[in-house]
């Protein structure tokens, strides 16, 4: 047993701060903000010339063939960083879903051009409120040919390639569908409760869609996909969450009321004490997840729901009570507490909600159990 | 970063195994015997086979075993439903204390006999006057030649009843800021002018005590560290007490409350089905979960040879109101059944009627949850300390509620 990343994994870790301090300080999500841009272009390219799109996809599709552990390392300092830029959905979800599913061909074709980021990526799953299920779903695929509109969609003004749950008959399936379409993929912009990620709505008409994994089998590879993004997800969600609570941390130490700093009030201490708590125990939960995740363990989906259930709670608690640490500041537009505010809700409800997750935990120890 | 075994490791835990599984006392021979008995005679088997304390130094009993190879011993010894508790004062507060601070002759004197289980030791730190606040302690020790004459209160002493020798910190100057007049000793709890007096519970047992000290004589042989430095030799106790004091409710958790809601119903269906209980299910599981992996993580602070630090706060913290909380639950789950507290009539022999009145004073003990998050803010996080009105004033001009 060895409960320590690795020194070459600290080391990408620092290299990884160092980097995103530099390019990804809150005013480039303030940038992305203000401007209604998807992402911040210049920065996404930069991530890709340093290969971070390319991580864990083997070296004979172009990637560097590292494990997952490094990708939960980069996962978390881009929460840390929230930044603008569409990583999850390329690289934790189509990146993943291809790797997962595709057939040689899909991925000769896919993942040298999202490895060389020359190609953004994104999964299309929700159709409005409420969880999709086989039977909810309206996005269907007849002949080869997708109809129905996906909203909202992660990254859908700038991806070019979606995979997308849709129906075939009574069953779902995955679907690789080339955003690329004209009127056959109509996107529209999508106001979201956090504009540093782009977010649209892609109404499909007879669009060409590929089939990927199995037919029928879509909820069952949904569910094997999610599981394995849930791991990277909770650890950007566990990056965030550290970064709101240092921004509480300094601001309590630099505010005066009555005559001393707020940070040592006991209210605002045992704040801060909880907050600390739950990154902990969210942490350690992603630390067993990212094991899991990377040796492909039978206790994946416990391990991911437990990291998942655990940085949801602990990003939206840190980010909530961040504002309420910082009074009057914390609610202004010009303070940066809103990333974190922002980024943890959706980032929350980005793969499925926490009631989803806890009742997935509960099926998976059932199973564990059994 | 790898949390299977490796092969040693793998090797280790079949040893472990394959010991316990021979070894454990069987029923028979634990019937008619007190639990302070069953324990003991448990604890001295395995000191005898080399399994007791095992990450101690040879010479004190132990066996030089790794943090890694105890958490195996302790997965496993785990696995069984075996008599312990009454030593984990002594092993986790008092050997790692008298292993810093006392003589060779004192370590291998009391070591060994720790170890194995034929000694018991307790805790005498909190007073009337001195609980969280723990330097605010008064019972007095005065230098009298080469001995020390102390006279003063103790309470909430836990085992001091069953106890062989205690631990103990005295205010040796008054005269001087709180923190600084203190001195730490072990004693003889049979010493001439020892009261100790039972105080009952909310659980209806009486486990921890009042002790009276009456010009009680201890040799100054028996101090552990310099006259005056008993509060720095206190906080390697209670630096142990927090990685030592688990998370506690036994086996109050999710797996037995699992069992029950799949037996009990919510409207006609098994509770388990229930998303409002599965939810909770769910938050619980990630707290226990992230307690063990965050203590997992820690082991390798430990196994450089660090002490615990002020991290280990969290496991009370976070593991004591859990147990609460499931407990309740657990009780809820039972409807008004869940009142019955009486092992023949209740669901699981009322272990969760038991942790239920059990529990409050786990939440207060070894650190009160307040104390705890002042810790994790202070000590982890860096916050100021809170405004002390009694900073640097001498102790006897100190003022108090009484
Ligand atoms: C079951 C049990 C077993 C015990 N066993 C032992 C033992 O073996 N040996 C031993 O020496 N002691 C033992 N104790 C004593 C225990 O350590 C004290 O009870 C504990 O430290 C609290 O002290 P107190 O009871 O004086 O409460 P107080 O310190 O008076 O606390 C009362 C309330 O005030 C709060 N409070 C106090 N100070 C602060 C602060 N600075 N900030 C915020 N809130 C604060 C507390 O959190 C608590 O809620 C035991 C206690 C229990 C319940």
């Amino acid at each position: 047993m060895n409960f320590e990343f690795s020194e070459e994994q600290n080391l990408l870790r620092e290299q990884a701060q160092g980097f995103l301090k530099d390019n990804s300080p809150p005013a480039a999500a303030r940038r992305v903000l203000d401007s209604g841009a998807d992402y911040d272009e210049g920065l996404w390219q930069k991530i890709v010339d340093m290969g971070w799109t390319a991580t864990v996809i083997p070296e004979e599709y172009g990637g560097l063939g590292l494990s997952y552990l490094e990708l939960c390392v980069i996962a978390e300092e881009l929460g840390r960083a929230v930044a603008p830029v569409p990583f999850s959905s390329s690289v934790y979800l189509a990146t993943e879903a291809i790797l997962m599913a595709g057939t040689d061909a899909q991925k000769e074709e896919w993942l040298p051009k999202l490895a060389a980021g020359d190609v953004i990526g994104t999964l299309a799953m929700s159709e409005g409120a409420g969880r999709p299920t086989a039977r909810s779903l309206e996005c269907e695929v007849k002949d080869g040919k997708l109809s129905g509109t996906k909203i909202p969609v992660p990254d859908a003004g700038i991806a070019s390639v979606a995979v997308v749950l849709a129906k075939s008959g009574k069953r779902a399936s995955l679907y690789l569908v080339e955003l690329d379409q004209g009127s056959k993929t109509a996107f529209k912009p999508v106001n979201t409760l956090d504009p540093t990620r782009g977010h649209g709505q892609i109404r499909f008409k007879n669009a060409k869609a590929e089939l990927l994994g199995k037919a029928g089998k879509g909820m069952d590879l949904l569910d094997a996909l999610l599981d394995r993004a849930a791991v990277l997800f909770a650890w950007e969600q566990v990056g965030g969450a550290q970064a709101a609570l240092e921004q509480a941390k300094e601001y309590a130490m630099g505010r005066y009321a009555f005559g001393r700093p707020i940070a040592s009030y006991q209210a605002i201490k045992h704040k801060l004490a909880n907050m600390y708590v739950k990154n902990t125990l969210a942490r350690s939960n992603c630390y067993y997840g990212a094991w899991a995740l990377n040796t492909d363990a039978d206790e994946l989906p416990l391990a991911a729901a437990t990291a998942r259930v655990s940085a949801i709670q602990a990003y939206y608690f840190a980010s909530k009570e961040n504002i309420q640490t910082h009074g009057g500041m914390g609610y202004t537009w010009e303070f940066d507490c809103q990333f974190y505010y922002r980024r943890s809700k959706l980032l929350s409800v980005a793969i499925g909600s926490e009631a989803m997750w806890q009742d997935r935990l509960i099926d998976a120890y059932e199973e564990h159990a059994a | 970063m790898d949390f299977k075994d490796t092969a040693e490791e793998a090797a280790f835990r079949k040893e472990v195994r394959a010991w316990l599984k021979a070894n454990r006392p069987k029923k028979k021979e634990l019937e008619g015997l007190g639990g302070i008995e069953q324990a003991k005679l448990w604890q001295k088997r395995k000191y005898d086979a080399g399994w007791a304390c095992i990450t101690w130094p040879k010479e004190y009993g132990g066996r030089g075993a790794s943090p890694i190879e105890n958490v195996i011993w302790n997965q496993e010894e785990s696995r069984y439903d075996l008599p312990q508790g009454v030593f984990s004062i002594g092993q986790g507060m008092a050997a790692p204390t008298l292993m810093m601070w006392a003589s060779d002759e004192d370590k291998a004197r009391f070591l060994p006999k720790l170890a194995s289980g034929e000694e018991i030791w307790c805790q005498l730190f909190s007073e009337p006057a001195g609980g969280s606040d723990l330097a605010a302690l008064r019972t007095r020790a005065v230098k009298d030649g080469d001995e020390w004459v102390i006279n003063g209160q103790k309470i909430w002493t836990s085992g001091a009843h069953y106890s062989d020798y205690g631990i103990l910190v005295l205010r040796t100057d008054p005269s001087v800021p709180k923190h600084k007049g203190l001195t730490y000793f072990w004693i003889d709890m049979r010493a001439p002018g020892m009261e100790i007096k039972p105080i009952r519970q909310i659980s209806g047992d009486s486990n921890f005590n009042e002790v009276y000290f009456t010009d009680v004589r201890v040799s100054d042989s028996q101090r552990l560290g310099a006259e005056g430095q008993g509060w720095q030799v206190a906080l390697t106790t209670l630096m142990n007490e927090r990685a030592s004091i688990g998370a506690g409710g036994g086996s109050v958790g999710v797996d037995s409350i699992y069992k029950l809601a799949k037996e009990v119903e919510i409207d006609g269906k098994p509770a388990i089905r229930d998303p409002a209980v599965r939810a909770k299910l769910a938050d619980w599981y990630c707290q226990e979960s992230g307690l063990k992996y965050t203590s997992w993580r820690t082991l390798s602070a430990l196994s450089r040879g660090e002490t615990p630090g002020p991290e280990n706060s969290i496991g009370k913290l976070v593991g004591a109101p859990k147990a609460q909380d499931m407990a309740s639950f657990a009780i809820d789950l039972q409807e008004m059944a869940g009142a019955i507290r009486d092992p023949k009539l209740s669901e699981a022999a009322a272990m969760y009627q038991e942790t239920y009145m059990a529990i409050p004073g786990l939440r207060i003990a070894g650190g009160t949850d307040e104390i705890m998050a002042n810790i994790i803010a202070e000590r982890v996080l860096g916050l100021p300390q809170d405004v002390r009105v009694d900073k640097g004033i001498p102790f006897s001009e100190v003022p108090t509620g009484s």
